[in-house]
């Protein structure tokens, strides 16, 4: 699985590394980016899903599917 | 008389070409007619098909010239393959937003060259089947100009779409989606344009100076193209050279001339010494001294851990690279998008943090600071301008000798001593008014 953070849609509102912590970095101002250049490890998996799901800006998107 | 500059207190650049070996010459004293154009280039050699097209830009090295610097061979291929898969005609737009301050080429060949840019895009057209084409400008006096050149072309008749003038709007998903739906303004990627761009369709973004080179090379031949430049990179490229102070210049020369030969012959190299060069203009980042008799070229400057970007090279003669690389970090604080928090938060802090350095007035986390976002922030925007942002800080940090940290054991007198940015830039440049009887 892969994922990205867009950054014109980040709204820091940090719920993402509630969710899976290691699969996001926050910046000094909050704005998440997706760790490890996207690449999400099967235990991460659940808690992206998660963050996918629940990201009130719907930030995240996965890229290996389109 | 009416000017044709887009921005009107800019410097306007002289015309200079390398004294040996560029061959045919782009450059020309006044605009060219469609009749000139046509009476010394060869318009019965037709439009080759997308295959040979392809091959001939593989063939002369054709790499684009709006700053990545991408063989254009495989962007045809990648553009043709989309639109066959998707049963789509597809879109070629020309790109000549410059947007880049320290850039007058892309003015310049719509100007006075207007015929081969748009031999090129409609070369383009043919060779991908698309049935729209489009210029996309920032200068609506140069607009003009370009729609009275629209007559007699072989292929779509291109629109002419305006483009607000900032620098992100030259970005190929910013021209996309101004061209789409009005809005300036980059996209995420994927996907890129050649997969989903103009209304949806697979769309060519070339920069206008490729197009004219695409242009040259099929009406020209390959041979003709090869007779300039080395065997890696055949053929000539348009610089804008920018020094802080003085004339800026545009520059033909063949590939492979050493930078600091270029310089020297521009009189910009000597006495005094510059105390820094920047390449790709505001993306390409600080030179080192060591490296400026790197020959000009895309490849053999990414070798040298350089760019040529869009081929536009800042000359530091008179001020310090600290203050001049706050002054490019404000540039992109005040024009990057507003779109992306981590773009417009770490350009604003970046550039804050290099004023107070400049001022002798760092905090002591600065120094920290700046190098951390200079290499954690990269690639975290939705275009590359803030990884040229953070390019600036470090390699600032790493090639200028030291600079920053002379900063914070005693104050620049340089810095101090101040300087005018008009508007917002001492680097930016235009075109030269027309003389009377060139329109
Ligand atoms: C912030 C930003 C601004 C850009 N501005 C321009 C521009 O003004 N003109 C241009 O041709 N390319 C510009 N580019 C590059 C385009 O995205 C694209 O790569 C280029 O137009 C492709 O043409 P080429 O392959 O012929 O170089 C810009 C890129 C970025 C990241
Ligand atoms: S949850 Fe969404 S909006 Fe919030 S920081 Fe993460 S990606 Fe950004
Ligand atoms: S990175 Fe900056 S300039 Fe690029 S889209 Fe985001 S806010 Fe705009």
């Amino acid at each position: 699985m892969r994922i990205q953070v867009e950054g014109a849609r980040c709204q820091a509102y940090g719920l993402c590394v509630e969710h899976a912590p290691a699969a996001f970095q926050l910046d000094d101002w909050g704005y998440a980016t997706a760790a490890d250049d996207g690449l999400v490890t099967a235990p991460d998996v659940p808690g992206v899903e998660k963050a996918i799901a629940e990201c009130p800006a719907q930030a995240i998107r996965r890229i290996d599917s389109d | 008389m009416k000017t044709i500059e887009a921005r009107p207190t800019t410097r306007a650049v002289r015309l200079r070409r390398w004294p040996a070996g560029t061959g045919d010459s782009l450059l020309r004293e006044r605009p060219e007619s469609l009749a000139d154009y046509r009476a010394s280039w060869r318009p019965d050699i037709g439009f080759p098909a997308l295959e040979q097209l392809a091959d001939l830009c593989d063939r002369v090295g054709l790499r684009g010239r709006g700053g990545a610097g991408f063989p254009l061979a495989t962007k045809l291929r990648a553009v043709g393959m989309r639109a066959r898969a998707a049963g789509v005609a597809p879109v070629v737009v020309a790109n000549g937003d410059e947007g880049e301050p320290a850039s007058a080429k892309d003015r310049y060949l719509l100007r006075y060259r207007p015929h081969l840019v748009l031999d090129g895009l409609t070369i383009a057209a043919h060779a991908l089947e698309a049935q729209r084409a489009v210029v996309y400008l920032a200068d609506d006096e140069l607009a003009a100009a370009v729609r009275g050149r629209l007559g007699g072309l072989d292929g779509p008749v291109p629109n002419v779409v305006l483009a607000p003038g900032r620098y992100v709007a030259g970005e190929e998903t910013a021209a996309v989606r101004m061209i789409s739906e009005g809005v300036p303004k980059p996209t995420a990627k994927p996907p890129r344009p050649h997969e989903r761009g103009v209304d949806g369709r697979p769309t060519l973004v070339a920069n206008v100076e490729t197009l004219a080179h695409l242009a040259r090379a099929v009406r020209l031949g390959p041979d003709v193209i090869a007779a300039a430049g080395t065997t890696d990179e055949p053929g000539v490229t348009l610089l804008t050279v920018v020094p802080d102070v003085g004339e800026a210049c545009l520059v033909e020369v063949p590939f492979g001339v050493r930078l600091s030969e270029l310089l020297r012959f521009l009189g910009v190299g000597t006495e005094p010494a510059p105390a820094a060069v920047l390449t790709g203009g505001f993306f390409g980042g600080f030179l080192p001294r060591s490296r400026w008799d790197v020959p000009i070229g895309h490849t053999s400057m990414r070798a040298a851990d350089a760019a040529l970007g869009c081929g536009s090279i800042l000359v530091i003669r008179d001020g310090c690279p600290v203050d001049v690389a706050h002054e490019l970090l404000d540039y992109f604080a005040e024009e990057n998008a507003r779109q992306c928090g981590v773009c417009i938060n770490g350009t604003r802090a970046m550039a804050d943090a290099l004023g107070r350095v400049a001022a002798h007035q760092a905090e002591v986390e600065d120094p920290d600071r700046l190098r951390r976002w200079s290499e954690t922030l990269p690639g975290r925007g939705d275009c590359a301008l803030l990884d040229a942002a953070c390019r600036i800080v470090s390699t600032l940090f790493a090639h200028t000798d030291g600079a920053l940290q002379r900063h914070l054991d005693q104050p620049c007198a340089t810095c101090a001593r101040g300087h005018e940015r008009r508007p917002r830039t001492r680097f930016a440049v235009g075109l030269a008014r027309p003389s009377e009887g060139e329109r």
